[in-house]
Order: structure tokens, then C-alpha cells, then sequence
């Protein structure tokens, strides 16, 4: 029941966007670090404000919302 | 024996959805329980899911669960980012359901409540859901390509060109009508214009929440957002009945179009996070929980349904709009079953987060299902309204008078009992200090839901469940309203763009502030005609829109049809070309009809012809000869948009067939635009959280 309602809760934030930056790290360093953990050259992870911004203004530049 | 019990079960379904629908258009009585709508529904929806579309997937389109998605492929965590199905179902749903399919019935329920119910089950079934399911896996197959860049790799710059124009005239129009609607929901309504007021600071605080102090942390600030609306439901009772405060939110309905053009403006040329965003998480909420509640509601209450299974008004005299059943049912219930709007979601939007072909069924077919549900449930919303009350509410007063002792006696002419102190009383429960003339569906689809939810919780809350109503459609609408004329000035923007390159600079703060100030006029004029309209311009602008809407509906499913023809899939083509040939028989016929009627109620030539002859025989009243020139051009503009929709539609329709006709007799055509196949790497049961 309790992993039922984690699931659940975990599947709201997705859902909502609530974890868009836990995935976008996890996307950073899966495919941005090398084997040693270390960072490759200069790239290093947008801080959460940052990236929240830049997520929230690229969402809005199509068409999202119809009639 | 498994398969056997699986055989019985659809056999029942099968069944009990014949039951419900004959129920539901054989029933001659006083009232019908809405179950039966939600049997038939549920019913019809269950066979089509399980057999047609399942059929449609695997046969005609054969997806694919080996091939890798462009969320897959390109995956760059952005806006690539491969997704859990149901994340991605929300999301897609989200995007569809709009107003739309909240207004549509509603003024579709002047025909009684057969032929809009019947049309909602069959449009979107065999249309609309198709529609979207078929564009929506013709993208992802594309790198998720939007409709308008579809339409031109497959059938040519001109069905591109022709995409792109509809779109933005589709918007125009839209906003102007959701406008209206909004402004005949808050004419001298202190109540409901106040917190409809409210909601744009709250907007605002909430998207400072996100941005600024707590970034990123969308629940929060969505949980704060919604108990502040709530408080603003509450809070308008509270100015309703203050007497120094109600004057400064008593407005005449041009007044309170003006605010909307300012506001419009406003919000087009305003950052995204601070009114938009958060506008439009606070909406999704709202309008997910209030859809919930009502189906809830409708289930466990069983309300009953006092319209008439069709009314006189088939033949086309009905006072909301003027038109006979066919083809304006189709045109006027528009998007609860089929809305080419929703292309432009599957096409882009979508397939950037689908992280496997099978689930394209789901998500294209499933959530339009859902939708048509959302429709079904606001046609028994207005149709539990007694008829008289329902077209007490939604007559123009330009049709029945002004005088509620004249709209009464008109009403009750027709065949509708219906009395003023009936319609005070129920103002009185609701609020209001009149629910007259409230043309556009809003209002009385708030008085039926207020019944609904007022036979649940008490007499006492309907003045506050019908503004919470009202706050729920106004909300969606300004986000629509919103995000449209954002939209509306990018599209601009990259349209001059071509011609001049610094506009097509989306940042550039000029380009800004003349390509919003263009869309803003453009949808700012109609709604502006449709305030001093007497006849309520929702007559006017919902045929409009619903001819346009119908319209991009028949450019997807052309694109959809010549891309099976190319694909070698010409046996399987009736798929998209038998919606494709109804929806070019409803649109043309419309059109034509709102351009060549005699009756002066369809027609926009008849109309502006009666009016200048009315003007120089100097027999209008002077309120009304004061805004004659204005309604004489309007008429015509009118005219000349709907001839140009049809010509759009027909030059792509013959683009489309010149096309297949080539290919089909082994001539050169553009090239198939299908990615190659990649395999997936995405194991079998693979979900990412």
C-alpha cells in the first residue's frame, strides 16, 4: 500500500514537472561525466534556479494549449 | 475457457452499450437519467478502444515497440526526454482539453439533446480520435515533426503554406469567442468578475513562488495557488455584498471587453513565468479535479434530463444561432469530437516524450476518448436545466427582447414553461442579479453544474458552486487566451520574418510589442463586434470557429490520408478518407450556407444587405443605427474568412489527391519523410522514475 502510494507521488511530481531538475541531474550525469565521476572539461550541471528558468521559458514557445 | 469468458464479457459490453444508446435516442418521456449517457459512452468508448483502434495500430499504422522513438534517439533531457506512458497521457490530455468541449454542447443543446450526444459518441470514435492517433504516429515517425512541416514534406509548400494560415486564423478566432464568452460571464457581475480579477495576482504570486523563492518547486506553489482561488470564490460573495466595493466590479459588457484586449496584450508581451506559467499550472488543476468532481458527481446523483431528445429548433430557427441541424450540429459541437487543434499537439508536443510506438493508442486515441467523456458530461450538465430556464439563460436579447417579461413570453411561445420569478429565484440562489441573455454556455453550464453539485452538499453553496464554476471556465479560457496570443505573435513573428528578418527575433523587445499588438487587434476587433452585436455575436463567432476548427481537422486527416496512399497503404486509406469526406461535406456545406443563405439569421450576406436596407430606410432604432456600419462590415469580413477557409481546404484536398493520383499511377512524388528504423535500447519493461 505504501509503495503504491509512493508510486503514486512520484508519478504527481513527474507529472507536474515537481522533479524536473532530480531528472535533469540524473540525465547530466549519465551522459556528461566520465567513468572516474569526474565532470568532462567545463560542463558543469545548470544550478536549480537556472535550469528551472530555462525549462520554463523553452516550454513555452510552441503550441501547447489548444481549445 | 479464458478466451470464451473474454468473448462473453464483450458480447455484454456490446450489449448494454446498444441498450443505452437505443434508450437514449428512443426515449419519448418526461426526463432520462443521465446514466444512460454514461453507459453508451463508456460502452461505445470500450469496443472502439479494444477493436478499432487496436486494429488501426497494428494493421494500418504497425507500430513498432522494437523502433526506437525520437525521445529515444534524441533524447537530450530537454525537451526530448523519453517518458512513462501515463506521465506522457497526462501531459497530452492537459494539452487537448480545453473550453472547447465545454461550449460546444452546451450551445449545441438547442437541438435537443439527441443529435449533439449522438455526434460527440460517432465524431469522436471514427474522427477525432483517429485523427490524433493517426497524426501523432506519423510525427513520431518523423522526429516529431509539427502538422504544417508534415504537410509540406508529404504533399507540398502549399498544403504547408495552407496549415500555417488556418492555424493563426483559427486562433484569432478562437480567443475572440472565448472572449465573449468570458464577458457574457461577468456583464454585471460583481461576483464573478472579481474573482475572475483575482486570479491574475495569484497568478502572479504563484510564478513569483516558483521562480524566485522556492525555484522549481511546482506542487508547492500549485497547492498554494488553488487554496487562494478557492479564498477568491469565497471572497467575491463578500464583494457581491459590499456595497462600496460591488460598483468598482459592476461592468457593462464593453467595458469588460476592453480590460480583456488590455489584459491579452498584457500577457503576450509579459515574461512567460509570471503569468502564463503559473496561470496555467493553477488551470490544470483546477480543471482536472472540478472534470473529476462532476463525473463523480453525475454517477453517484444519476441526475435527470428535462431537454427533449430534439427540440423544434432542428429546423433552423433556434435562438443561439441560427441554422438547421445539419450541418451545424457538426460545426457547432466542434471539438468534444473532432478538433484539428489537437494535431498541432500530437504533431511536436507529444512525440517528444512518447518512449514507445505501442503506446501511441493510448495516448492519441485514449485521451480523445476522454475528452469526448468531458463533452458528454457537459451536454447532460445542460441539458438537467429545465428547456425553459436553459434558453432563458442562453437567448441573445436581440432574439427574445430585452424586458425579462417579453424573453418570457417568447420562451414560453415556443413550448417552454418557464416564469420570471422561476428565473429570479434561481438568479437569487446563484448570486446573480440576472442569468438573462448570458449567451455562450458558460453560465448555464455553471447552473447545471451548480444543480449537480448543490443536490450533493446542499442548497445553501449554489451561489458559491456556480462562481467556483465560472472561475473553473474562465480560468482555462484566459490561459487559452493567453498562451494563443502568444503563439499567435510567433507565428506572426516567423511568418514576417521571411519578408523581414529582424521581426522574425522572437526577443527583440520592437518585433514584441507590433507583432503582439497585430494579434491582439486581430482577435480584439471580433470580440469588440461581438459585445455591440445585439444579437450576441456567439451566433456570428461560433460557426466561425467551428467551420476553421473543422477545417485544420480535414488538412491532419489530408496530410494522414496522402501519407498511407504514399506508404503503400492505399486499401487501409478510408481510415482518415471517410472522416476526411464527412468533415468536407459539413465544412463546405456551412460555409456555404453562411455565405449564400437567404435567411438573414445564416447567412452573413443576407444579414448585412437586410441591416443596410433596414439603415437607409431609417427603421432601426437609434442604439441599433448607431452600430449598423459597423455590423454591416462586419457581416462581410465575415463572409469573404469563410469563403477563405473553404478555398484553403479545397486547395489542399486537391493537392492531396493530385498527389495520391501520381503516386498511384507511378509517377515522381516527394519522397516518403520517414525516419530509418532504429532499434530500441529501452528494455521491455522499462519505466524512468
Amino acid at each position: 500500500m505504501l509503495e503504491k502510494l509512493k508510486a503514486f507521488w512520484r508519478y504527481i511530481r513527474r507529472l507536474t514537472g515537481d522533479d524536473a531538475y532530480e531528472q535533469y541531474l540524473k540525465h547530466f550525469v549519465e551522459n556528461h561525466t566520465d567513468q572516474d565521476g569526474l565532470t568532462k572539461g567545463v560542463l558543469i550541471p545548470l544550478t536549480r534556479e537556472d535550469f528551472f528558468k530555462e525549462w520554463q521559458d523553452k516550454k513555452w514557445k510552441g503550441i501547447k494549449r489548444c481549445c | 475457457m479464458h478466451k470464451i469468458f473474454k468473448i462473453i464479457i464483450w458480447i455484454a459490453v456490446l450489449v448494454l452499450g446498444v441498450t443505452a444508446v437505443s434508450a437514449i435516442a428512443f426515449n419519448r418521456g418526461e426526463s432520462i437519467s443521465a446514466m444512460w449517457f454514461i453507459t453508451a459512452a463508456l460502452c461505445i468508448y470500450a469496443i472502439a478502444y479494444r477493436f478499432y483502434a487496436a486494429w488501426i495500430a497494428a494493421t494500418v499504422l504497425a507500430v513498432d515497440e522494437t523502433r526506437a522513438t525520437p525521445a529515444e534517439r534524441l533524447d537530450n533531457g530537454h525537451d526530448f526526454i523519453p517518458t512513462n506512458k501515463w506521465v506522457v497521457f497526462g501531459h497530452h490530455f492537459a494539452a487537448i482539453a480545453g473550453p472547447g468541449p465545454l461550449i460546444g454542447p452546451t450551445l449545441a443543446a438547442q437541438f435537443g439533446y439527441l443529435p449533439g450526444t449522438l455526434w460527440i459518441l460517432i465524431g469522436a470514435v471514427l474522427g477525432g480520435a483517429v485523427q490524433d492517433m493517426v497524426t501523432l504516429f506519423f510525427s513520431t515517425r518523423r522526429n516529431a515533426r509539427s502538422l504544417g512541416q508534415m504537410a509540406r514534406d508529404e504533399i507540398g509548400p502549399i498544403g504547408g503554406a495552407a496549415a500555417l494560415i488556418g492555424t493563426f486564423l483559427i486562433m484569432i478566432i478562437l480567443i475572440a469567442v472565448l472572449g465573449l464568452v468570458v464577458v457574457n460571464a461577468m456583464k454585471h457581475s460583481p461576483w464573478a468578475t472579481s474573482t475572475i480579477a483575482a486570479t491574475i495576482p495569484i497568478a502572479m504570486i504563484v510564478g513569483f513562488y516558483m521562480r524566485n523563492f522556492r525555484p522549481g518547486r511546482v506542487l508547492e506553489a500549485s497547492v498554494l495557488g488553488v487554496v487562494l482561488l478557492l479564498l477568491a470564490v469565497v471572497g467575491g460573495g463578500w464583494i457581491e455584498h459590499n456595497q462600496s466595493l460591488r460598483g468598482l466590479f459592476d461592468h457593462e459588457g464593453l467595458t469588460l471587453a476592453w480590460m480583456i484586449i488590455a489584459y491579452g496584450f498584457a500577457a503576450a508581451v509579459m515574461p512567460v513565468w509570471l503569468l502564463l506559467a503559473p496561470r496555467d499550472y493553477l488551470s490544470t488543476f483546477v480543471k482536472l479535479g472540478t472534470v473529476t468532481l462532476l463525473a463523480v458527481a453525475i454517477i453517484v446523483l444519476q441526475p435527470h434530463i428535462h431537454m427533449p431528445a430534439m427540440t423544434q429548433f432542428t429546423d433552423g430557427t433556434g435562438p443561439i444561432f441560427g441554422g438547421k441541424l445539419f450541418p451545424f450540429v457538426f460545426i457547432t459541437v466542434a471539438c468534444g469530437a473532432i478538433s484539428g487543434f489537437h494535431a498541432l499537439i500530437s504533431s511536436g508536443t507529444t512525440p517528444k516524450l512518447l518512449a514507445n510506438e505501442r503506446d501511441i493508442r493510448m495516448i492519441g486515441y485514449g485521451a480523445m476518448l476522454l475528452e469526448s467523456f468531458v463533452a458528454i458530461m457537459a451536454m447532460i450538465a445542460a441539458t438537467v436545466l429545465e428547456p425553459g430556464v436553459f434558453f432563458a439563460i442562453n437567448s441573445p436579447a436581440g432574439v427574445v427582447g430585452k424586458e425579462a417579461v417579453d424573453a418570457i413570453t417568447k420562451i414560453n411561445s415556443w413550448g417552454f414553461a418557464v416564469s420570471v420569478e422561476q428565473m429570479n429565484q434561481l438568479a437569487k440562489d446563484m448570486g446573480e442579479s440576472s442569468l438573462f441573455a448570458r449567451t455562450g454556455g458558460a453560465p448555464s453550464l455553471a447552473v447545471g453544474m451548480a444543480s449537480i453539485f448543490g443536490n450533493a452538499f446542499g442548497k445553501s453553496m449554489l451561489a458559491l458552486w456556480y462562481h467556483f464554476a465560472i472561475m473553473f471556465e474562465a480560468i482555462f479560457i484566459l490561459t487559452t487566451l493567453d498562451a494563443g496570443t502568444r503563439v499567435g505573435r510567433f507565428m506572426l513573428q516567423d511568418m514576417l520574418g521571411n519578408i523581414w528578418p529582424k521581426i522574425g527575433r522572437t526577443s527583440w523587445m520592437p518585433s514584441i510589442i507590433f507583432t503582439s499588438t497585430l494579434v491582439v487587434a486581430g482577435w480584439g476587433y471580433f470580440l469588440y463586434i461581438g459585445v455591440i452585436d445585439p444579437n450576441g455575436g456567439v451566433n456570428i463567432l461560433w460557426p466561425l470557429f467551428g467551420i476553421s476548427n473543422q477545417m485544420l481537422a480535414a488538412i491532419a486527416l489530408c496530410v494522414a490520408t496522402g501519407i498511407l496512399v504514399k506508404s503503400g497503404k492505399s486499401k487501409y486509406a478510408w481510415v482518415t478518407g471517410l472522416p476526411l469526406m464527412w468533415l468536407v461535406i459539413i465544412t463546405s456545406s456551412a460555409a456555404w450556407q453562411k455565405i449564400f443563405s437567404e435567411d438573414i439569421r445564416i447567412g452573413f450576406f443576407a444579414a448585412a444587405n437586410d441591416l443596410a436596407a433596414k439603415l437607409a430606410a431609417g427603421t432601426l432604432p437609434p442604439e441599433k443605427a448607431a452600430v449598423a456600419p459597423q455590423l454591416i462590415f462586419n457581416q462581410q469580413l465575415d463572409a469573404y474568412l469563410t469563403m477563405f477557409f473553404v478555398v484553403v481546404l479545397w486547395v489542399v484536398i486537391i493537392d492531396m489527391l493530385y498527389v495520391t493520383y501520381k503516386y498511384l499511377v507511378g509517377k515522381q512524388v516527394l519522397p516518403i519523410t520517414e525516419v530509418a528504423r532504429e532499434p530500441s535500447c529501452l528494455v521491455e519493461n522499462w519505466v524512468r522514475d
